[in-house]
């Protein structure tokens, strides 16, 4: 997501400055989250939806529903899948054109927080063995860009896919047909990524587009319900020592539930 | 879509409907309006932080995000035209806007979609006074409902004024279709799907010009000129509500973002004796 924008020296230098007093650009602390917001099921024509808010960032989270063969090793197993786009309406600097490594980054650090918490019974998605299963697609659809898209859209996947419903099929003489009837899906836990970037020697949550574009690394740490760790993502070209992973993931870890809060509308 | 508390919506929730058909028309079409009667339209312009012209519309159950970037260089600069600016569309349809789900990449329908748009829209814009540049308008669907690319065009317009470029006439447009033997107004999914003709139409209410006219199904010819008159009507409604968008943001009776520029009184002007120091 990075070095999308071009920022002059003079920016790069004025966000160092001010971090080294303590304080960041737009007056928050190193630890402060901005403004999230999430409403569900807000579309009609797809099984769950999600409107996210970070500040200026805006995220449409859309989740279908669909069917389709299973893999060849896992036969009894429905399928998930996370895709991103970048819109070209959400940055100046974006163009249409295939996903590039940000989008597709983005999509995989979201999935692999959904996948290695098996938040879904994949089981449960198998109408007939090895032929037919339901395919569950997590489209994360970013309308306006202002930095932490990751923690965002992570939010914004747990939600709509709280809020998502799965058409019931019935199998008769191995034709499968639907009901009609629709059921939500079984979420098991609720992974909440939170990202810590490097600036110089700061550490910081939930970066705007500006400091996204000054920064030096970024440490993706995704939590389940109970503070194990889900998955983690480091990229950026700069490294970190032990301590400072160490204390990144205390700052994730501090508002992980937070944030889940508001993702699952408690 | 949700908007930030702040912003406002410019909403026609009450169907626009005319008196004379009232009396001649009974019956009802699938979704309860008449004939003539539009599905209920909302724009609102200024949606979109990081473009410079932007809108969104409602119309029905069609929820679609336009944003309008330029005049800026064009790239790549090939493209670039010596004597005027190049007004680039691109419709494109978000995975879950549609049942099922369809993929991102940009299908042949798109392509044919971005490029009427195009030619819908061009003809309200002075072009010429951007030599090189290039207009890009990017419409993103968020949820489809049969007639998108009408929408698409009414809020590409929205946005175009939005980012101040200079435009001849708004561009409205609005679709005509035949439904058993009888022709309907702003056809929804429904009636797009099950209907006998499908006309979009895209129409300049000051400069009396259609820029857009597509015909899918069979009229005849005289059936063809109703419909395409009904159009014309539906379009100037719709017209009505693309400038209360642009006037809630911009009306001189709304609140502005700025205070009103207050001019000092006139004083007589103190020469400045070289502060500048020299060049």
């Amino acid at each position: 997501m990075s070095k999308n924008n071009i920022v002059s020296h003079l920016k790069q230098k004025k966000i160092s400055e001010v971090l080294s007093t303590g304080k960041r650009m737009d007056g928050r602390g190193f630890g402060d989250f901005r403004e999230l917001t999430i409403k569900r099921n807000i579309l009609f024509k797809s099984e769950g939806s999600a409107e996210v808010w970070l500040g200026k960032s805006h995220v449409m989270v859309g989740v279908k529903v669909g069917t389709g063969t299973p893999f060849e090793d896992t036969p009894d197993e429905g399928v998930l899948m996370t895709n991103a786009e970048f819109t070209p309406i959400a940055n100046a600097a974006w163009e249409p054109g295939p996903p590039n490594e940000a989008s597709i980054e983005l999509a995989r650090v979201v999935d692999r927080g959904i996948r290695s918490a098996e938040i879904l019974d994949t089981a449960s998605l198998c109408i007939i063995s090895g032929k037919l299963v339901q395919i569950v697609f997590v489209d994360l659809y970013v309308l306006n860009y202002d930095g932490n898209l990751i923690d965002a859209c992570s939010a914004g996947a747990i939600a709509a896919l709280m809020g998502a419903k799965k058409p019931v099929y019935s199998v008769v003489e191995k034709e499968a047909k639907p009901t009609g009837e629709k059921v939500p899906l079984t979420i098991r836990k609720k992974p909440i990524a939170v990202s810590v970037i490097k600036i110089g020697d700061n550490l910081i949550i939930d970066p705007t587009a500006d400091e996204e574009d000054v920064m030096d690394c970024r440490l993706t740490v995704t939590f389940d319900e109970e503070g194990n760790i889900c998955t983690m993502q480091k990229s950026g070209s700069v490294g970190l020592t032990v301590d400072e992973i160490k204390k990144c993931i205390n700052m994730a870890q501090e508002k992980a539930p937070e944030i889940r809060a508001k993702a699952i509308g408690d | 879509m949700s908007k930030k508390p702040t912003t406002k919506k410019t909403t026609a929730r009450k169907p626009v409907r005319s008196k004379k058909s009232q009396k001649v028309i009974s019956w009802k079409r699938a979704d309860g309006r008449l004939f003539d009667e539009l599905r209920p339209l909302k724009i609102e312009s200024g949606v979109l932080p990081n473009a410079d012209g932007s809108a969104y519309i409602e119309m029905g159950r069609n929820k679609i995000l336009c944003g309008v970037f330029g005049p800026r260089e064009m790239h790549p600069k090939h493209q670039a035209k010596p004597n005027e600016a190049v007004l680039r569309c691109r419709y494109h349809m978000a995975p879950f806007s549609v049942d099922p789900r369809r993929s991102p990449a940009p299908s042949r329908r798109d392509q044919e979609i971005s490029m009427v748009m195009r030619s819908a829209l061009e003809p309200a814009v002075f072009l010429e006074r951007y030599p090189r540049a290039s207009i890009d308008v990017y419409i993103e669907v968020l949820e489809a409902d049969g007639g998108t690319r009408c929408a698409s065009i009414n809020a590409a317009a929205v946005a175009l004024v939005d980012a101040g470029i200079p435009m001849k006439d708004l561009v409205a447009a609005c679709a005509v279709g035949k439904i058993e033997d009888k022709l309907i107004v702003d056809l929804g999914d429904y009636e797009d799907k099950k209907g006998q003709s499908d006309m979009p139409v895209a129409y300049m209410p000051k400069l009396n010009k259609v820029t857009l006219l597509q015909m899918d199904g069979n009229m005849s010819a005289e059936e063809n000129e109703k419909a395409l008159n009904l159009a014309i009507e539906g379009c100037k409604k719709v017209y009505e509500v693309q400038r209360e968008a642009l006037k809630k943001k911009y009306g001189i009776d709304q609140p502005q973002d700025r205070p009103p520029k207050e001019f000092p009184p006139e004083e007589p002007a103190e020469e400045p004796q070289n502060e500048e120091g020299p060049e």
